[in-house]
């Protein structure tokens, strides 16, 4: 593995497809986080509200998104993480999560990140601040 | 519909980060790495300890807002936004608390919507801030609405 500071800006951190979303996989982030909301958990209860069935936690994304940098964690921590949530991800969906690097100052290293569907489709997209240790 | 609860804060929580819990969120985020995992590697790293994942102050109590009762449907996360001033450490405690920083109303595509940023905080017993995360909450028009009735 490189390290993180050799990126040159405009490359990326190698991408990350997840496996198809579960219904198992929801549950289990519900119970790690303390969302219990109905639309991540109950086909009816998410079809009640409108929604075309169960979609998963825009929380669970944003966190499986902060992998791509977890390796890096002896060069430093993600100081910045900033995500606008653009799409829902719906069961047996395949998520692939993507982090370039925008610019290099100093200490910190801004990356441009982002998810998306098996469609091409941005799910969320944002910003993530990994400050190097000095 | 909001406006008034822009400023209101919640009473410091004290909340601890505990291992097994964290095992537990890393799991459940697919990244088992062994910086959050395993013992030994948290000890002979730069840390000391092992670290909790980013995103895990969605597991924190952050007290009550006093008088602030979302509606429990029509509401979208909009946007999520972490700072740290250092990594959340496993055995840190970590004192919490939330604060309405700003409401708004505008008309949308879909009607009028309310447009609610909350700060969820967290600082060390001194009082020294760790990290601040700001959610940004869509309201819906039936959502705010039902407020009113």
């Amino acid at each position: 593995m490189n390290t993180i500071e050799q990126l040159k800006v405009g490359e990326g951190i190698a991408p990350v497809q997840l496996p198809p979303v579960t219904p198992d996989v929801l549950v289990q982030y519900a119970e790690a986080s303390g969302d219990h909301n109905p639309i991540h958990l109950d086909e009816d209860e998410a079809k009640r509200l409108g929604l075309p069935g169960i979609i998963a936690h825009g929380m669970w994304t944003m966190g499986n998104l902060t992998k791509l940098f977890t390796p890096y964690y002896e060069e430093g921590f993600l100081q910045d993480y900033q995500i606008r949530f653009r799409g829902m991800v719906f069961l047996g969906d395949i998520v692939t999560l993507q982090a370039k690097l925008e610019s290099k100052d100093d200490q910190l290293l801004t990356f441009q990140v982002s998810a998306s569907n098996q469609s091409g489709a941005d799910v969320l997209k944002g910003k993530a601040i990994f400050r190097l240790a000095q | 519909m909001y406006e008034a609860a822009i400023g209101k804060r919640s009473e410091r929580v004290r909340n601890v980060i505990d291992r097994n819990k964290v095992k537990q969120f890393a799991r459940a985020i697919g990244d088992e790495n062994p910086i959050y995992v395993d013992e030994a590697t948290g000890a002979s790293s730069r840390y000391g300890s092992n670290l909790a994942p980013p995103t895990y102050p969605r597991v924190f109590n952050y007290g009550q807002i006093e008088g602030l009762t979302l509606p429990p449907k029509g509401l979208i996360h909009g946007e999520q936004i972490y700072h740290y001033e250092r990594p959340l450490l496993v055995g840190d405690e970590v004192y919490c608390y939330a604060r309405v920083a700003d409401y708004k109303e505008r008309e949308g595509k879909n009607g009028r919507m309310g447009i609610m940023r909350i700060e969820n905080n967290g600082e060390d017993a001194e009082g020294k801030p760790i990290f601040s995360s700001t959610v940004v909450i869509i309201i819906n028009e039936a959502a705010i609405k039902g407020m009113n009735q």
